[in-house]
């Protein structure tokens, strides 16, 4: 009976403690960096695409949302020829960001993305590619790569030591 | 001519009100629930989300009125007017304040007794016609709960009556111009409260509809206006259980004479309802078998023992 | 005041029979209720209010939804509204239907040739009531006390059960 009146009184004084309610739309909640939000995009330091349509967000999606074609141009550098995610199935569990060998895809805080069609949550490369970063800045995949893909020539990347000449090698 | 015309418009006056404050509880609930548990609750519609009423009632009243084709149709339409009858019709023995009263019975408080034991009905009622499992549980229940509180809420009253020497509720309120009943008969107001709470199944005591176990209780298969006669039977339950306690343990209309007998009546009546919704906020629901045991083993008990205290009391001080 | 008796009491008789001829035994409850209800808009008319209210509190209130929850569980279905339309059949019904109405004619006859027809209509107020009851009738009440306390020790023995252990862990030795 008495822990009854306790809690009866406990809850009574919530009445004057803060609220916890974020007024929304007027008042923006703070989210974390690391929040796993809207998927983008990134471009490395040079401004080119980070994405080497290696296919591996696609496969690890667990919803299948993801949907890439992959190309490549005369310089031999791969990039995704279309890149589509379909934002009413995204279930924003960051896999494709983990699975990413090339920090491309990123997840950021951001989860204003409501529409009215349900069509316009299919957000295609135009929509997905960002002119920035990320959350890796300075990273560039094609040069720690051993591939020569017009950024760097062969041998010239961080740690890389240059090619060798096999025949040389002969006793 | 002009007496009829103001019982007449008292009347009016007095069903506009209640049915008025019934939509304005869904508000006010919502509201003092969410300040309970640290949230805003609905703010958006309207001044101080106020329009929330209109939307909720507008919502209720273009949804469609489904009834069950498994379900007996005559009682199932029958049962959610039920409530809504028998609580208004209590209404009609409380007074409000010395002349706002719309009929000052000899039998006023077994008027409401029976108003309220009839109201058991439409809870047997929708849950049976309902012809689903749950709505049958919850009627179940409901039915048991709702005669077993009955007993200790009559019990609980009579010292009340003894103390006064009558079944008006006017003769009642009179009656407490020199002490509010609550100091001569603590332990009935308890008894009464939480028999109170029992007859209009709110929360603790909500086990008829128990949503965690029976879906919505006996009121599963309703939709539409049927259900929301059911919503406002309850909230209007609230408001006459928390007038029937102040008339009888808090002074009715009777407060300093600054501000006028219906003003003090409704600032008391609002301080209960606002009870039952802290109690909400605040208490777990107990199983149905501790409900009964509860009921039957220490209210009851109790209440038979504070009315022979009383009595004897009574008689012990009249001797001359 | 009149008028208001008679229509109570023809809701009264029409609802009682409505109670006999239903074949669904909560329809028939139901009408019961409103015979009841009716009874005590007569007990009211009579001068009789406290009996009026107790009607409503104990018997529609109380006692029918007790029946009705009853009849709640057993389920009562298609065929029992089948059998019970079996059962009613004329030959069951005729026999004890005459030898009622005759008895109710000979009612009829016998209150007509009454010389004093009128009923003297006297308010007894609650406390009247409650004065022959702990005043002349204070054995009969006795007596009704004793047996609805047999009756809660009984109920209470038969409610009784063994304690349940939900784990054998958490039995108690018996001592």
């Amino acid at each position: 009976m008495i822990s009854l009146i306790r809690s009866i009184w406990l809850t009574f004084l919530h009445l004057f403690h803060k609220k916890e309610t974020i007024q929304y739309p007027e008042e923006k909640v703070q989210l974390k960096p690391r929040y796993r939000g809207r998927i983008v995009l990134t471009r490395d330091p040079d401004g080119g695409e980070r994405c080497v349509g290696c296919y591996l967000c696609a496969a690890a999606c667990p919803v299948d949302c993801i949907a890439l074609q992959a190309t490549e141009n005369e310089e031999g550098r791969r990039y995704p020829e279309f890149f589509r995610i379909n934002f009413s199935r995204c279930i924003f569990c960051g896999f494709c960001e983990e699975a990413c060998p090339t920090y491309a895809i990123q997840l950021i805080p951001d989860f204003e993305m409501a529409e009215y069609v349900r069509q316009n949550l299919v957000y295609e490369k135009e929509d997905l590619l960002i002119n920035s970063q990320g959350k890796y800045p300075g990273y560039n995949y094609y040069k720690v790569a051993g591939l020569d893909a017009g950024v760097k020539g062969k041998g010239e990347g961080e740690n890389e030591e240059p090619p060798i000449d096999r025949h040389s090698l002969l006793p | 001519m002009s007496e009829t015309l103001t019982y007449w418009i008292v009347i009016i006056g007095i069903l506009f009100v209640l049915l008025n404050v019934a939509a304005l509880l869904i508000w006010v609930e919502r509201r003092m629930l969410a300040l309970w548990q640290d949230r805003l609750g609905p703010n958006r519609a309207g001044p101080l989300g106020l329009f929330i009423v209109l939307a909720d009632t507008l919502k209720l009243f273009f949804k469609e009125d489904w009834t069950p084709p498994f379900a007996d149709r005559n009682v199932f339409v029958m049962a959610p007017a039920v409530v809504v009858i028998c609580v208004l019709l209590s209404f009609a023995v409380i007074p409000f304040a010395p002349n706002i009263q719309i009929v000052d019975l000899n039998i006023g408080l077994l008027f409401f007794l029976g108003m309220s034991s009839l109201g058991v009905y439409s809870i047997v009622l929708g849950g049976w016609a309902s012809n689903n499992k749950y709505s049958l549980l919850g009627a179940l229940r409901g039915a048991s709960q709702m005669i077993s509180y009955e007993v200790f809420m009559a019990l609980s009253l009579m010292g009340v009556v003894m103390l006064t020497g009558s079944f008006s509720l006017h003769a009642i309120v009179e009656a407490q111009k020199n002490c509010w009943f609550i100091l001569l008969q603590p332990v009935g107001f308890v008894i009464f409260f939480i028999a109170g709470i029992a007859e209009t199944h709110r929360l603790p005591f909500d086990i008829p509809e128990a949503e965690s176990e029976l879906v919505a209780g006996f009121h599963s298969e309703y939709s539409g206006m049927k259900f929301g006669m059911f919503f406002i039977g309850e909230y209007l339950g609230i408001t006459l259980i928390s007038a029937i306690t102040v008339a009888l343990f808090f002074g009715g209309w009777l407060g300093p004479a600054f501000l006028p007998p219906i003003v003090w009546f409704i600032i008391k009546t609002t301080g209960f309802i606002l009870f039952f919704i802290l109690l909400r906020a605040s208490l777990p629901r107990p199983r149905y078998d501790q409900l009964m045991e509860y009921g039957w083993k220490v209210l009851l008990p109790l209440s038979l023992l504070n009315l022979l205290v009383t009595g004897g009391i009574i008689l012990l001080l009249n001797q001359p | 005041m009149d008028v208001f008796f008679y229509i109570a009491a023809a809701v009264a008789i029409i609802s009682t029979v409505l109670v006999i001829t239903r074949k669904h035994p909560v329809h028939a409850l139901l009408y019961l209720i409103v015979s009841f209800l009716a009874v005590a808009i007569i007990f009211y008319q009579l001068g009789a209010p406290f009996v009026a209210a107790l009607e409503i509190v104990l018997y529609a209130g109380a006692i029918v939804v007790l029946f009705i929850f009853v009849v709640m569980m057993l389920n009562l279905g298609k065929e029992t509204s089948l059998q019970e339309k079996t059962w009613l059949n004329l030959s069951t019904w005729l026999l004890p239907g005459i030898l009622a109405s005759i008895l109710l004619i000979e009612l009829v006859y016998l209150i007509n040739t009454q010389p004093n027809s009128t009923i003297t209509i006297a308010e007894v107020d609650p406390k009247a009531v409650a004065l022959s009851l702990f005043g002349p009738y204070l054995i009969g009440v006795e007596l009704a006390a004793m047996l609805l306390m047999a009756g809660v020790i009984g109920a209470a023995h038969i409610g009784q059960r063994k304690k349940k252990y939900w784990h054998r862990f958490l039995q108690e030795d018996e001592q």
